[in-house]
């Protein structure tokens, strides 16, 4: 049977109308908690959630938080990856900040021209999260050492890499912010007049952002080795009888959540800021993680999630009008991820009765009890 | 057993402890009516002490909040010392061998006062010195009057070492006997009963084809004991070749090893001519070994997964369930409903789970998808254990149909009457090694089951 954790990172799937349920009473449990945190500070939650609706319409809103879930959508695909076969990829945050530096270093050398020196950034940025992530595919096929340490240790290893870099070798100063050069404006990508009625654009990422969800969906539910990969998370054991090397499959799976990992920092630097400097935005990864839990690494879900977290993010600012505290949505956030996986929980025992019963009743003979093995 | 020590709930019946009835609901409950289970992997934290093994979940406290660990030692010393079981409480528990640490896990249960012992398979991982140390040891503690229950697939020890022994097969009583009045062969023909259909195969289609030859196998576990030790066999097409022996003697590690999930040293192992000891698991498989596995449920299937995805499992290098790198759906879903419908597994679809089928039925998903692919060889390990009589005649069906049809079978089973009916030639592992070779045409439950046991040994 599955374990706690298998539900809890999704490979465990859900059936139905409820899948859908769960995020959904997680999402209103969120809601009434966050309220009596309002109501215990002296606040008005009705008015602070129509404040935080009426902000997050207005198009130009809109537009900025598409611009914000690209990058969480991006990282949080990474993070399924892992999650379908059983790793915990903490690092997915470290392996973007590098993949972000040495990309921005590159780009800004403009060693190619326009479209050229685009793809030159995108492919380096993958290259550099895969070889990052690697090492703690090959650390943990190596020698053991559990994933989870690995990363979070390479993080802090990464911020480090990072500012030695961009102090010593690709760093030029703007006034007071320390920065990468600048990627020249032939090789910036073009924003897209999405959404009318505001001169906000959205980021050109948007278009890799879904051709990535839909990879995604198709690697791991069409190809065999997305049968491996998923076989490999639901039984190790079953996996090995069945011939599948995890050790190979633990370093092909780390590789790809790393270069997905560093496409993540893409809409960023070459859609926004086109330099790596002190502003550049970190958490990114976690952010991911957070996602990939709430959407159970379906794509889909994955992006309603990062649009759900887009939306708080961005919308937050309006609730200073109302002199409420912006973290309260960090309160929020937080409660919709605690009170999602409990909702997963309750929906999956429900179904694993409903399906049992289901199967007995239509064989229309009692199920007999499970044999010696069980 | 498990519901002895709390941690299952009877249907029906009841539980007496010294003459009244006991119900228990955790296993906290069973060591306060002075139960004590020691079970057959240890327990313990191997970076402690004895003595804080002990203590550990019942720390003696002194004013509430420390621990008293003096008088822990104190009382530890003294049920060692009363019991004859020697026990050093200040060792680290990773310094200790395998014998010294069942007697801690022994002594942590009388330290609880258990008056009642459950030991389970507790010689599986003694060598035999170890096990002579371990009965002197059950000695000592029944002459001071506490009662042990002993549970055990080994008939010589049970023999050697219990005051009344019961046999239990498929989850009933079978008989109570006197080991004073009982034989090795009599307790063997007790445990393997034979109200059983004998899956009869008299008709040899033994060829002259070698299909799966192995030389000189050894296993060894990590610390360097052998667990298959020099085995050598050949099976020829046609030719179902039985390997008897009580469990835990070798035979899941040859399995292992012969599929290419374990690690081992071989002079030489081909399939139908060719040398595959360096071949990858999946290579293995695709060059057609089939492998029913002994737990199903841990190699055999991917249990919340749909039945046409467990089809895949294990084939996923071939046709009908790969095109390329693609998954061919729709031939992997057709396939299953041609296993369905041969195999007669009882579902109402293919896109259910695989746990929500009966034990039978996921056996027979399994048969059908490791018969398919035209297979050299079939491992089947434990092929009927924990199905209905029904599922297990099917099952057995199958077998000989593809064993007439030229296919080679290494059947591996605890039950005496399967092996002896169905093997067209049967070995005797004890201890990782073959001991003897058996012609099934001319032997009886009882004798085999001596062979097994090492009862027969010299006679």
């Amino acid at each position: 049977m599955s374990s706690f954790l298998d539900r809890v990172f999704g490979r465990v799937k859900l059936g139905g109308w409820l899948a859908v349920a769960a995020p959904l009473i997680a999402v209103v449990f969120a809601v009434l908690i966050t309220s009596a945190v309002l109501l215990a500070a002296g606040k008005a939650p009705v008015e602070a959630f129509t404040t935080l609706a009426d902000y997050g319409t207005q198009p130009r809103t809109m537009a900025l938080i598409l611009n914000t879930s690209i990058g969480y959508y991006i990282s949080a695909l990474a993070v399924a990856i892992g999650f379908r076969m059983n790793l915990f990829n903490i690092g997915v945050d470290g392996q973007y900040r590098l993949a972000a530096v040495v990309a921005a270093g590159l780009g800004g050398a403009a060693v190619l021209p326009g479209v050229l020196n685009i793809i030159l950034v995108v492919v380096c940025a993958m290259v550099v999260g895969a070889l990052w992530a690697a090492i703690a595919g090959v650390l943990k096929v190596r020698r053991g050492v559990s994933e989870v340490i690995s990363t979070i240790m390479l993080n802090a290893i990464a911020t480090g890499i990072g500012s030695w870099l961009v102090s010593n070798y690709f760093g030029v100063l703007t006034g007071n912010d320390l920065g990468t050069r600048p990627i020249p404006d032939d090789a910036h990508v073009p924003g897209i007049p999405l959404i009318a009625g505001t001169s906000q654009l959205v980021n050109g990422f948007l278009v890799l952002a879904v051709v990535l969800g839909i990879a995604y969906w198709v690697v791991l539910n069409r190809t065999r080795f997305g049968f491996d990969l998923r076989a490999t998370g639901k039984s190790e054991s079953a996996a090995v009888a069945s011939g599948i090397s995890v050790k190979k499959m633990v370093v092909a799976t780390m590789i790809m959540s790393g270069a997905v990992a560093g496409l993540s920092g893409m809409p960023e630097l070459l859609g926004q800021s086109y330099k790596y400097s002190n502003n550049f935005p970190t958490g990114l990864g976690f952010t991911g993680i957070a996602i990939a839990l709430l959407g159970r690494n379906n794509p889909v879900g994955m992006a309603i999630g990062a649009l759900l977290w887009g939306f708080l993010d961005s919308s937050s600012d309006a609730l200073q009008l109302l002199d409420i505290s912006k973290e309260i949505v960090s309160i929020m956030q937080g409660v919709i991820v605690l009170s999602v996986i409990v909702a997963y929980e309750l929906v999956h025992r429900y179904r694993v009765v409903a399906e049992q019963r289901r199967v007995s009743r239509q064989l229309a003979a009692p199920s007999e009890p499970e044999g010696a093995a069980a | 057993m498990k519901i002895l020590y709390g941690m299952q709930r009877p249907d029906e019946g009841e539980i007496r402890i010294n003459g009244s009835a006991a119900g228990f609901h955790t296993p906290a409950d069973a060591i306060a009516a002075g139960i004590g289970m020691v079970h057959q992997h240890f327990m313990l934290a191997d970076n402690l002490t004895v003595l804080e093994n002990v203590v550990l979940g019942s720390e003696p406290r002194r004013g509430g909040i420390a621990l008293d660990f003096a008088a822990a030692r104190s009382r530890i010393k003294e049920i060692s010392d009363a019991y004859g079981l020697g026990i050093q409480p200040d060792v680290a528990v990773e310094d200790l061998g395998v014998g010294d640490r069942q007697r801690v896990e022994i002594l942590k249960v009388l330290y609880r006062g258990a008056r009642i012992l459950i030991l389970d398979e507790p010689t599986a991982v003694l060598v035999p010195h170890e096990v002579d140390e371990l009965f002197d040891n059950l000695r000592g503690l029944v002459s001071q009057g506490l009662t042990i229950l002993f549970i055990s697939h080994k008939l010589d020890e049970v023999l050697r070492v219990a005051d009344a022994i019961t046999v239990i097969r498929r989850g009933t009583t079978v008989a109570t006997v006197d080991p004073k009045e009982v034989t090795a062969r009599r307790l063997a023909e007790l445990m393997v009963g034979s109200e059983l259909p004998s899956p009869e195969t008299r008709e040899s289609t033994v060829t002259d084809v070698v299909a799966l030859s192995v030389r000189d196998l050894t296993v060894r576990t990590p610390d360097g004991r052998a667990v298959v030790d020099g085995v050598s066999f050949d099976i020829h097409k046609g030719e179902v070749l039985g390997i008897a022996g009580v469990e835990g003697n070798g035979q899941a590690e040859l399995v292992e090893a012969i599929m290419g999930m374990r690690p081992c040293t071989v002079a030489s192992m081909t399939l139908d001519g060719t040398d595959i000891a360096s071949w990858s698991t999946l290579r293995r498989r695709a060059d057609g070994i089939g492998y029913i596995p002994e737990d199903r449920h841990r190699h055999g299937l991917l249990l919340e997964s749909p039945l046409w995805e467990n089809r895949i499992l294990g084939h996923q290098t071939r046709r009908p369930n790969i095109k390329g790198i693609w998954i061919d759906r729709a031939g992997a879903r057709a396939d299953t409903r041609r296993i369905v419908e041969e195999y007669d597994v009882r579902t109402p679809g293919i896109d259910v789970d695989a746990a929500a089928l009966s034990g039978g039925n996921q056996q027979k998903l399994i048969v059908g998808r490791e018969m398919s692919g035209d297979p050299v060889l079939l491992i089947a390990s434990h092929p009927t254990r924990g199905v209905d009589v029904g599922a297990q005649a099917a099952i057995w069906d199958h077998l000989r149909t593809a064993r007439a049809a030229g296919l080679a079978v290494l059947l591996i089973s605890a039950d005496l009457d399967e092996l002896i009916g169905l093997s067209d030639s049967l070995k005797v592992i004890l201890r990782g090694r073959i001991v003897a070779d058996v012609d099934p045409a001319n032997v009886t439950p009882e004798q085999l089951g001596s062979a097994m046991t090492g009862a027969g040994e010299g006679a």
